[in-house]
């Protein structure tokens, strides 16, 4: 039996371009499955694009010139009192010191509560059957490594174009997401970051509408001037 | 009791025998927050619990921090004795330290963002460090971590952990460093005491306190390091920093068992159990 994990091309595919305008400072697409990071500077603005539709982007940052800084689900909905980034939520540090800030969104709320998916989680979430599925953790340690980071750095991340809803009783899920092909957000970076993203390989919930698909990630930076090729 | 003899009410101590005889003139003084020596002596000891079996006993300050190492199966009650206590709690497995604490996970694979009694509180690593076994409180959360340095000197003029208002985060870090452990080893924390609401359209409604001396139970479903910040909630309304004791007593107990209405209480927690036990039986751990 074939089994197809992703889809890498589509008709229904939608590449988008950057929220904010300015050089492009990098340009990637992330493969289905895989995982992606780079420093980004300060002042510089984040795209990422949902080329296929509802793909969860599980994404942790840190503090590029100090690592043991990072993202902090805690302490971003704390400074804004409310469990969904939306345009205008400051992405805090463990330190209480803002990191990035959504610039740009165009889905109706992002999550930052459903945390990543693993092997391990997927064997209690699903069974043991999901023991050998391909996850986020996967993808976090192995981009982490390249910067020194290791188990003992993962926390809790965000989950861009991933619909997870709390109920008034406390019920929380992943369901159908809100997201479409050429959906994006735009993040500003407030300090030299680093970014980690992975393209979530999970096909056992909807957070990927059972399909994994691409991300592109744009960085522009919007103090520098628009070359021809880039306005185009 | 005897009162405290405090800062600067100093004896003779001009020589050795006379600074050593005024340090021993000190050691019976008794203060609200202390550790009691041995467990079994605790004059708090809850009602009910053989206290020969009592392995910890401890009021911790508000503010304060605490830390211990203890075996699976232990039973590990927090009071808040003054309603105004906010135990902000990080568990490890205590054989790998980097299997710690997923508050992600704790609240996804039970579907529940609310703790309370049978929420087991889950790893990384798809297996429970411990369960919530008793809740008197029901007031607790699972979102907002702890305080900063920076929120502290905004909000009350200082953060430090010298400071009359320390941060949870400053705390924890000093817990964490007594464990061995860095700053890469403090994942978000939860909080017991201090309830967290999310509404409808996501707003963080803060429900508080539940009142003086109510309780949790913890049970260490495996050898656990747990790091323990006693300091007030981020969301906290009050002015003023507003911090009580927290009373902590831990006995030898029974881990989790099927005889438990937790062990099975969805697919996901009995596979919880499972992969735990799996964990367990393979490392020679019973
Ligand atoms: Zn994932």
């Amino acid at each position: 039996m074939t089994v197809t994990w992703a889809t890498y091309e589509a008709d229904y595919f939608d590449y988008s371009g950057p929220m904010v305008p300015g050089a492009v400072v990098l340009d990637h697409e992330i493969a289905p499955r895989s995982g992606w990071s780079a420093v980004v500077s300060a002042g510089t603005v984040l795209t990422l694009v949902d080329v296929g539709g509802n793909q969860s982007g599980d994404c942790l940052i840190y503090a590029a010139a100090d690592t043991t800084e990072r993202y902090s689900v805690p302490d971003t909905l704390v400074a804004q009192r409310n469990a969904y980034l939306v345009e205008g939520s400051v992405l805090m540090s463990n330190e209480g010191r803002p990191l990035m800030t959504i610039v740009g969104n165009e889905v109706e709320r992002q999550d930052t509560i459903g945390g990543a998916c693993s092997k391990e989680s997927n064997t209690l979430r699903y069974g043991h059957h999901t023991r050998f599925h391909h996850a986020c953790r996967e993808n976090f340690l192995l981009e982490g490594a390249r910067h020194g980071l290791g188990a003992r750095d993962l926390v809790s991340n965000i989950n861009w174009f991933m619909n997870v809803p709390v109920e008034a009783d406390g019920t929380l899920g992943i369901v159908d997401g809100m997201s479409a092909p050429g959906k994006r957000v735009a993040l500003r970076a407030e300090r030299d970051v680093l970014v980690v993203i992975s393209n979530c390989p999970q096909v056992n919930n909807p957070c990927n509408d059972f399909n994994p698909t691409p991300l592109r990630v744009i960085v522009t930076d919007p103090s520098a001037s628009v070359s021809e090729t880039d306005r185009r | 009791m005897i009162e405290d003899l405090g800062a600067g009410r100093r004896a003779r101590t001009r020589t050795l025998a006379e600074a050593r005889a005024d340090a021993h003139a000190r050691a019976d003084v008794r203060v609200e927050a202390m550790p009691y020596l041995p467990a079994s002596s605790s004059p708090y000891a809850p009602v009910g619990v053989d206290t020969s079996r009592i392995v910890w006993a401890e009021t911790v300050g508000g503010p304060g921090y605490t830390h211990a190492t203890l075996a699976r199966g232990t039973r590990i009650r927090f009071e808040d004795t003054d309603g105004h206590a906010c135990a902000h709690v990080v568990v490890f497995n205590a054989d790998r330290h980097g299997e710690r604490l997923n508050l992600a996970d704790t609240q996804k694979v039970p579907w529940q963002a609310y703790l309370g009694a049978g929420h087991p509180l889950l790893s990384g690593d798809g297996r429970v460090l411990a369960t919530v076994a008793a809740d008197t409180s029901t007031r607790h959360d699972a979102l907002c971590g702890v305080t900063t340095l920076a929120a502290n000197r905004r909000r009350y003029g200082a953060g430090e952990a010298h400071s009359a208002t320390p941060a949870g985060r400053e705390l924890l870090r000093l817990a964490a460093a007594k464990e061995g452990l860095g700053a890469r080893d403090l994942p978000p924390s939860v909080s017991f005491f201090k309830g967290v609401r999310v509404e409808p359209d996501g707003a963080l409604e803060w429900t508080g306190s539940a009142g003086p001396g109510v309780t949790v139970d913890l049970i260490a479903e495996m050898p656990i390091t747990i790091l323990v910040a006693n300091a007030p909630h981020p969301l906290d309304p009050e002015d003023s920093y507003r911090s009580t004791p927290l009373r902590i007593h831990a006995w030898t107990a029974e881990p989790s068992s099927d005889r438990d209405p937790w062990w099975s209480g969805s697919p996901e927690r009995a596979r919880a159990y499972a992969n735990t036990q799996q964990y367990l039986t393979a490392r020679g751990i019973r």
